[in-house]
């Protein structure tokens, strides 16, 4: 049961081969067989989830029923949860119970899906490895000496480990993608403004968007359906009408150009998993594709533009966790005001939150501002352009999601820049604020890797429908690691 | 040496919205401890602000009044700093590009003389909560009802010579933004409060001064007592030889000194950025032109049109368009008497402002409405009753002891302006006055006013003071 | 490179307590992340608008209508330290 997608858990939800307790129970079950290994999840809501289960099936059987009701799925902990700790993976927040319900939250519950708990990421999203987590690294199910990535490192864990059948995500340099391609499932970023950001812990705010992480995409257009869409709480969200994503996944095939930058395959990209890549782009030409290569400029400055703007965006961000109001405060009695923040700040933030606060102090302190902040914004634009550019004359850019497959737990926390670095191909579209998708397409080292497509604006529709017809003629999204198959 | 006082204020005006700027949580003076303080307000992890469109709408409305730029384009920015009122660690502000800028307004002065004062430019931003000192153990408690209230922050050249320059240009600004109906103007609840820059320098000197920024200075008289303090201590300083530290101070009224704020004095580094969770404001001309519609006459042309059309002098009419509701009480009690305007205006400024001050009574409540008031004044005209008898009705009115017809019948207080008894009340003066009669006769002219009195006297006031002038002379032969 | 004094400071700004042997690793760290980012500085970016948001669109308006209802005794549960209503923190000095 648990190897079955989104889709086919709806059709058996609805043709009541299963109910929706059953499914709840069986997948809280395989969270308490597997999650001692995997630490995927900071808090299993098992309570709530029965409860919400019980209620699906009592609106399946009124036939009060939308596609999502009774299907569970895992939120990561970043956005609020009302009646729920809600920790961002930091010391921080450990005892924060929100009072609030996310919009995607909200949305997702008023469709009738199960929240089996909260998953495991990295503390504030920052992080690509899931191991600056306050609760403890998450393990790759494909090898637990592995990383599973991150942010979004327990959300994808869960999906891979078949412990959830998906999950929500958030995704501010490749957040989604990255652990999405290193776990071999299917990830997907929306255009910025697509998913509102109300009740989502805030990293670098002009970056940030939620996604999801599920088997397939025509998992991610079901959920995302339903996610998507107006939100007048938040101020930069789309309102845009939402196209029926799961209807149009199915429609037929148009042809579409595929624009590969050649630069994606230098030296950077492992060479199995350029191979692995080749491979996966004959799939789409095979299907009527037509590749074509092209040139992004400016792609290479993505990384140091990045390590300006969401440092800076994050380090005042987080200038609201001080133990007045919520969050931790220190057990020893402060008597001034600076050492009472310094303290709470000190003590409550792990050390990769507090480097990139002080990088952002830094980079927007009088004196640097120009150097840094702003011409990182500029460097932005050029990035931002090469993309426009590049879709005058091609539907979508493919590429790499990671340089490389998984890699080891501790192998890259001694050294900043080489962790920074597994997002030099998901960054881009961040920046740009364009919609970008994870698929899995390959195997290297018997370790899966990932195929990422990016679109311009508002092509969610289109970009899901690829990969709905990729994973219709390949079968990497099925494989499962050996122990939780 | 002769010194030059230089100042330029920042004035903080809480926009009247009924919201507060980036949240829907009521901006109501006076609630319960934090029962206004919404997530938003509170920096609630995850919660993102919404811009409030009449915050937008009232900055227009104020750049349009004071002759300044509205920018179509203008951009929220964060100014970072750490600070238990402040919930985000930053406030929502403007900095590179305010919504409004480049304006100016004339400040009458009291000798007659107007000063030009440039507006460098007016930003949207959101108020900061409260910390209170007292009572917990030697910590501070905080109520966050007042924070994300939105504020319109107004920023002057640095054109001002005196304090009293400064008090009249604050004034000024008071009267504009109640004219606009963008703020209430109540300083005692802190709706509308004001830092002074200010700094010296030797008369001829082109060069400013360094300055020091006063805080706390919450009344117009503080305004001008701090400024006054600030120039001594700065002029005592540079002429023993030291140098003013540019700084910010906090004015002490019960002390009148200024002294340095201990938590201003780390250099402040803010660093501002544009705050990605808010988008450019965009004020197209569609949006400016349904702003310009909606502006009432503001006070300068109101002045302009008082001393034309009701032959006002400029003090007069500068006191009576000061607040609107006053100008709209004069205008009215003008429309509905006979009495002459210049009547009216000195019955408005003096017995009317008088009993409202007195009582504490705000003119939206008056006791005494613009049309009794013109039915008193018309009963002077018609010389019912005699100004000074208006009075003693005006009070009793005041009083509630009923309408103005119903106090001078109760308290039988209709002019004595029949004939023949004031010839006899004429009469009996001059036989009781026989010296006084005699110098009149004698030449002295000015005794006769001293027989009216004795007449207006006996007669409790009521005697039509003309006649009896009249009955005075004729009975005297003169 | 940022040495600890650059630290200290940044660390003070951003209200960070930070131990004398974290000193050192954030230096090195820092250093490396800002000799990375600093790959900037030799982009010609004359002539280049800075963007700030990926969005090119206005800020939406709000109408001014009170939405929010008093929950403060909610949303004070998730505070170290209340009394009457208000949040404690050590002494303000102004």
């Amino acid at each position: 049961m648990h190897t079955r997608t989104l889709a086919q858990l709806s059709a058996d939800l609805r043709a009541r081969r299963v109910s929706a307790t059953e499914l709840t129970k069986h997948f809280l079950d395989r969270i308490a067989r597997h999650d001692a290994t995997l630490n995927a999840f900071i808090t299993v809501t098992s309570e709530q989830a029965l409860a919400a289960a019980a209620a699906a099936d009592k609106r399946l059987g009124r036939g009060d029923a939308t596609p999502l009701t009774g299907l569970p799925i895992a939120h990561k902990d970043i956005f609020c949860t009302a009646g729920v700790k809600t920790s961002c993976a930091s010391k921080m927040l450990d005892n924060f119970v929100a009072p609030y319900d996310a919009t995607i939250v909200e949305r997702l519950q008023n469709a009738g899906v199960v929240m089996l708990g909260k998953t495991n990421m990295d503390e504030f999203a920052m992080g690509s490895s899931n191991e600056t987590s306050f609760y403890g690294p998450v393990k790759n199910p494909w090898d637990h000496a592995l990383v599973p990535g991150g942010s979004s490192g327990g959300s994808a864990a869960a999906v891979a480990a078949r412990i959830a059948p998906a999950a929500t995500g958030t995704d501010t340099g490749g957040s989604i993608r990255q652990p999405a391609a290193l776990t071999g499932i299917t990830g997907i970023k929306p255009t910025y403004g697509r998913v509102s950001r109300y009740g989502m812990i805030a990293f670098a705010s002009s970056l940030d968007q939620a996604g999801v992480l599920t088997q397939t995409a025509e998992d991610a257009a079901l959920l995302l359906e339903a996610m998507a869409g107006f939100d007048e709480r938040d101020s930069t969200s789309l309102d845009d009408a939402v196209p029926n994503y799961s209807k149009l996944v199915n429609e037929p095939w148009e042809r579409v150009t595929i624009g590969v930058p050649e630069s994606f395959f230098d030296a950077g990209l492992e060479a199995d998993n350029a191979k692995a890549l080749r491979v996966a782009l004959k799939e789409l030409e095979k299907l009527g594709a037509t590749l074509k290569p092209i040139e992004l400029p400016h792609i290479h400055l993505s990384v140091p533009a990045y390590y300006v703007v969401a440092p800076a965006e994050a380090s005042s961000n987080l200038s609201r966790f001080d133990g007045v109001r919520f969050g931790y405060r220190s057990a020893a009695k402060a008597d001034d005001l600076l050492s009472f923040y310094m303290r709470n700040r000190g003590e409550g933030f792990g050390p990769e939150v507090k480097r990139r606060i002080l990088t952002g102090a830094y980079v927007l302190s009088a004196g640097y501002f120009d150097a840094y902040y702003l011409q990182a914004q500029k460097v932005r634009k050029l990035v931002s352009d090469d993309f426009t550019r590049a879709f005058r004359e091609v539907d979508f850019v493919a590429g790499p999601t990671t340089p490389a497959p998984a890699f080891g737990l501790g192998q890259k926390t001694g050294d900043p820049i080489q962790m920074y670095l597994n997002d030099i191909y998901t960054i881009g579209a961040n920046l740009a604020g364009l919609p970008a998708m994870s698929l899995p397409c390959g195997v290297v080292r018997g370790l899966p890797v990932g195929l990422q497509l990016v679109a311009p604006p508002l092509h969610e529709a289109q970009l899901l429908k690829t990969g709905h017809y990729f994973q219709r003629v390949t079968d990497w999204h099925q494989r499962v690691p050996a122990n939780y198959a | 040496m002769t010194w030059e006082t230089v100042i330029g204020l920042e004035i903080h005006a809480q926009l009247a919205t009924a919201s507060k700027i980036f949240s829907g949580a009521s901006t109501k003076y006076g609630a319960a401890p934090n029962t206004q303080a919404s997530l938003v307000d509170l920096g609630y992890p995850g919660v993102l602000p919404v811009l409030n469109g009449d915050a937008v709408r009232m900055a227009v409305k104020f750049g349009l009044a004071t002759h300044c730029k509205i920018a179509q384009r203008s951009i929220f920015a964060r100014k970072n700093y750490f600070y238990p009122d402040l919930p985000k660690g930053y406030q929502i502000s403007q900095y590179e590009l305010p919504i409004v800028h480049g304006g100016h307004v004339d400040v009458q002065l009291p000798d007659g003389s107007t000063r030009h004062v440039n507006i460098v430019r007016a930003h949207l931003e959101e108020d900061a909560g409260k910390s209170l000192h007292e009572d917990f153990a030697g910590m501070s408690g905080i109520d966050l009802n007042r924070a994300g209230t939105g504020l319109l922050e107004i920023v002057s050249a640095p054109d001002m010579r005196s304090a009293q320059e400064a008090g009249a240009y604050m004034r000024k600004i008071h009267a504009l933004v109640r004219y606009l109906e963008i703020c209430d103007g109540n300083l005692q609840e802190g709706s509308f409060r004001c830092d002074a820059n200010v700094s010296v320098r030797r008369v001829g000197d082109t060069k400013l001064g360094t300055r020091t920024e006063l805080k706390n200075l919450n009344s117009f008289r503080f305004v001008e007592k701090a400024i006054e303090i600030e120039r001594d201590r700065q002029i005592e300083l540079i002429e023993g030889g030291g140098k003013v530290t540019q700084e910010t101070r906090l004015f002490d009224p019960d002390r009148e000194e200024t002294r340095p704020m201990r938590s201003k004095e780390e250099a402040n580094d803010y660093r501002y950025f544009p705050d990605p969770d808010l988008l450019p404001i965009a004020v197209d001309d569609a949006l400016i032109e349904r702003v310009r519609a909606t502006l009432p006459e503001l006070p300068d042309a109101k002045r302009e049109r008082f001393t034309n059309a009701y032959s006002l002098s400029a003090y007069d009419a500068d006191v009576l368009t000061v607040d609107k509701r006053l100008a709209d009480y004069f205008e009215a009690v003008v429309k509905a008497t006979k009495a002459a305007p210049k009547i009216a205006a000195n019955w408005v400024m003096g017995e009317l402002t008088g009993a409202l001050n007195r009582t504490n009574v705000d003119i939206d409540a008056s006791r005494v409405s613009a049309a009794t008031l013109a039915a008193l004044l018309d009963k002077i005209e018609a010389g019912t009753i005699s100004g000074k008898i208006a009075k003693e009705v005006f009070e009793a009115v005041w009083n509630g002891e009923g309408s103005v017809d119903a106090v001078i019948e109760k308290r039988g207080l209709v002019q004595i302006s029949d004939t023949g008894a004031i010839d006899k009340l004429v009469a009996e003066v001059i036989a009781a006055n026989a010296a006084q009669v005699e110098q009149f006769r004698a030449g002295k002219q000015q005794v006769l006013g001293f027989l009216v009195g004795q007449v207006m006297k006996m007669s409790k006031g009521k005697a039509n003071p003309q006649q009896v002038n009249e009955a005075l002379r004729k009975q005297l032969g003169a | 490179m940022l040495g600890p004094d650059d630290i200290r400071r940044l660390c003070r700004l951003a209200r960070l307590d930070i131990s004398a042997t974290e000193i050192a690793d954030a230096s090195a760290k820092l250093s490396s992340i800002v000799a990375m980012v600093d790959q900037l500085q030799a982009v010609d970016t004359a002539g280049v608008v800075p963007m700030a948001h990926p969005l090119d669109r206005p800020q939406r308006l709000r109408a001014d209508v009170v939405t929010d209802v008093d929950r403060h005794e909610l949303y004070q549960r998730n505070a170290a330290q209340v009394e009457r209503d208000l949040y404690l923190v050590p002494k303000v000095i102004e």
